[in-house]
């Protein structure tokens, strides 16, 4: 954050330390409303300072830091492999997905490359956790609507995925299965049959999604025209993922920077939408997940064999060097920019965080619109705490 | 009542508060668990409660011990006696419906010559005790819902209104006893194997009554005011324990009035046919046919709720005002036309 925006931050705190002290006889005058940091709609601990007149808001401030534990810090004292179990607590939905970048960056730097199986296997579980990820979303979006029951269907069916990863990799939040040099172990038997018949069942939860919620005419009139980001100050916020390709900006790292990944082998589409708005955002990750779905299917169709681990030492060094490698998270641009010294472990880890850039846009989308808007907003931009805090 | 009991008046009274006080928590238990903890567990793919009594029966009894053995928190800056009062005007208001609900030829415990119109003030009266709660918990949340939960009551207080007017015109009077007993001397054109239920010809009626009780009862899509996700809970988010629990019973108990409301204006209330309309059976039968149909339309109501997302504040008043006020207004001038003309 800039100085100016520190400064701001500090007028709101006061602002509001003032307003508490008149709030007994409520003035005419602005409001200012704590939404958070233990608010519903916040799903974590970010804390929002909205200055209100009536139901309107005047201007807002994302206040973020009530869930910071330090990740870039406690990874300097840590070996490499052990990084990994940090980092998959970063956005606890998606796990496998953090550990990704972090690993292809070290690899990089060490000169190791996994072998084609490995490669395969990472972006299956990539993407079964990206399914995982965004059908919770789209359940969960019907909640900040107020429809209670899409968040259930969402359960239940991000259930079936997670138990797929939990087949694989043993962890169903937390897999740390990604190894430099490439995976803990090879699928288990059957995992294919099932995982097809689980995608199959996730086409159905889409489709049973969109009748439900986002074909709802209440929903659409609660989200379309809303929180309209225009692609000029998507661009100039860093928003990435579903937020910036729904302000129609075609941008996805997944075809555009694909780092080795089995990406560029199948076929799939990059959803994008003109209209910038809440509604837009949810509708681009629908079908995000529909081709989260298409993609497994054909990794899975053409899974090479071979070896799932290239040859690498067994204490692992690596070589002194910076890398910076990003991918297409199920939330938006995640980077890892990895400073070596030769050690044991990394000397500096920047983590580049999607949620971080996308909250930021908020007191630029804010301003102006009611109450019940911002929930939808911020429902639609789509953070996760630990995302944004690390 | 005329049981062939003779009572003084006192002890008339005392029998009629008696029942009222009894029908409101067994009402609102009953929709409480039927709808709220089972059916929509069904509808979302969950059991519900399983574990108190056979399929979760006993849940409610061990959730009101809860709430009874919850300490009495009141905000510190909370105006205390309007905080304390809140509760007890929203459920007073339910308590007043009752009076006229009728459940048979004789079971009722007024019936009163305005009695729809009585009805629907009465359930207006809980909007004072929302805006209350609002404001005397020194909230900004609560505030926030509480002034949401006026402007919907009142706005929507005026189609509820106007829904019924129909069925007046057509049934020429406002006891809710005579409105029953003309829907049972009716006949579908000279036909009179089941009277004539006015949702024949008022179904827009029951339709913007129906529309109008979910955002009197502030069910979702109407549901701003309570607003879990936006203002987490609104005028109840101070409330606990045991005032939080006349809130609740306020809740599911209006829920009941306004379905009870609904089964005798369109849908031929307690009777039953083939039977006279003072016959001594229906006084035994009209009961559950009252029952059967009320949970057919807190059916409805907690279908609806259940299923639709939110609608905002503005979205809801122009819902309201621009579209259900002039559709009963129209209503009301074709009922008034084709009244005269046949």
């Amino acid at each position: 954050m800039t100085a100016i925006d520190h400064r701001r931050q500090r007028a709101y705190v006061d602002a509001q330390a003032s307003e508490a002290r008149v709030n007994v006889e409520l003035t005419t005058g602005d409001m200012t409303l704590n939404l958070g940091p233990q608010h519903p709609a916040t799903h974590g601990t970010l804390r929002i300072a909205a200055k209100l007149d009536g139901e309107q808001v005047v201007a807002c401030e994302p206040i973020m830091g009530y869930m910071h534990r330090g990740y870039e810090k406690l990874a300097e004292v840590r070996t490499y492999p052990q990084v990994t179990t940090l980092i998959n607590r970063i956005d606890w939905l998606g796990s496998f997905a953090n550990e990704v970048p972090f690993i292809l960056a070290a690899e990089q730097l060490m000169d190791v490359e996994a072998p084609p199986r490995a490669q395969w296997i990472r972006t299956v579980l990539f993407e079964l956790s990206r399914v995982a990820n965004i059908s919770l979303f789209l359940g969960d979006m019907g909640v900040q609507v107020g429809a209670l029951t899409p968040v259930f269907y969402a359960f239940r069916d991000r259930e079936r995925v997670l138990n797929q990863i939990e087949a694989v990799t043993g962890g169903r939040f937390h897999p740390n299965f990604d190894r430099i040099g490439g995976l803990k172990d090879d699928l288990p038997k059957g995992w294919i049959a099932e995982t097809k018949a689980v995608t199959a069942r996730m086409r159905e939860f889409c489709d049973e999604l969109e009748e439900l919620l986002i074909g709802n005419e209440i929903f659409e009139a609660r989200c379309r025209g809303i929180g309209v980001i225009p692609a000029d100050v998507a661009l100039s916020y860093g928003l990435s993922g579903a937020n910036i390709r729904a302000s129609g900006v075609d941008w996805d790292l997944r075809r555009d920077a694909n780092p080795g990944l089995a990406w560029d082998q199948v076929d799939w589409k990059v959803w994008t939408h003109v209209d910038g708005d809440s509604f837009a955002r949810v509708w681009v990750r629908l079908q995000e997940t529909r081709e989260a779905l298409k993609i497994i299917d054909q990794l899975l169709d053409g899974l090479p064999g071979g070896p799932i681990m290239a040859k690498v030492p067994r204490i692992i060094k690596v070589p002194a060097g910076e890398a910076y490698i990003s991918t297409e998270n199920p939330l938006g641009e995640m980077g890892y920019y990895v400073v070596s010294k030769g050690d044991l472990g990394p000397f500096r880890v920047k983590i580049r965080t999607p949620s971080f850039n996308n909250v930021s846009v908020v007191p630029w989308v804010m301003k102006g619109v009611y109450v019940p808007d911002v929930i939808t907003i911020l429902g639609s931009l789509y953070f996760i705490l630990g995302d944004i805090d690390r | 009542m005329t049981l062939g009991i003779e009572l003084a008046y006192w002890q008339e009274t005392t029998v009629k508060l008696a029942v009222v006080l009894a029908v409101i928590p067994t009402a609102s238990l009953i929709l409480v668990y039927l709808f709220l903890f089972k059916w929509v567990s069904f509808m979302q793919s969950r059991l519900g409660p399983m574990e108190a009594g056979p399929h979760g029966s006993l849940q409610l009894i061990a959730e009101a011990v809860k709430f009874l053995q919850k300490e009495d928190l009141v905000p510190e800056k909370a105006d205390r006696r309007v905080f304390a009062l809140a509760p007890v005007v929203v459920l007073g208001s339910t308590f007043l419906m009752f009076v006229v609900l009728p459940a048979g030829p004789d079971l009722v415990i007024e019936s009163l010559e305005t009695g729809i119109f009585y009805a629907l003030a009465v359930s207006s009266l809980s909007a004072l005790g929302v805006l209350m709660a609002g404001w005397a918990s020194a909230n900004k949340y609560a505030l926030l819902g509480g002034l949401r939960a006026a402007g919907q009551l009142i706005a929507y207080e005026l189609p509820l209104v106007l829904a019924v007017i129909g069925v007046v015109i057509q049934a020429e009077t406002l006891n809710l006893q005579n409105i029953v007993v003309a829907q049972a001397d009716g006949e579908i054109f000279g036909w009179g194997g089941i009277g004539f239920p006015f949702v024949l010809t008022q179904f827009i009626g029951l339709l913007i009554f129906m529309i109008a009780a979910q955002a009197e009862l502030t069910q979702a899509p109407f549901d701003m005011p309570i607003a879990e996700s936006e203002i987490v809970g609104g005028f109840q988010v101070e409330y606990s324990g045991f005032r939080f629990l006349l809130f609740f019973m306020a809740e599911f108990g209006t829920a009941f009035a306004f379905s009870a409301l609904g089964a005798v204006l369109f849908l031929g209330g307690w009777w039953f046919p083939g039977f006279d309309a003072d016959s001594d059976t229906l006084n035994v039968i009209g009961p559950i046919v009252m029952l059967v149909k009320i949970l057919a339309l807190s059916f409805v109501i907690f279908w609806v709720r259940f299923t639709y997302p939110r609608l905002r504040e503005d979205q809801l008043q122009k819902f309201a005002w621009k579209f259900l006020i002039p559709l009963a207004l129209a209503n009301i001038l074709v009922t008034g036309i084709l009244k005269v003309a046949f």
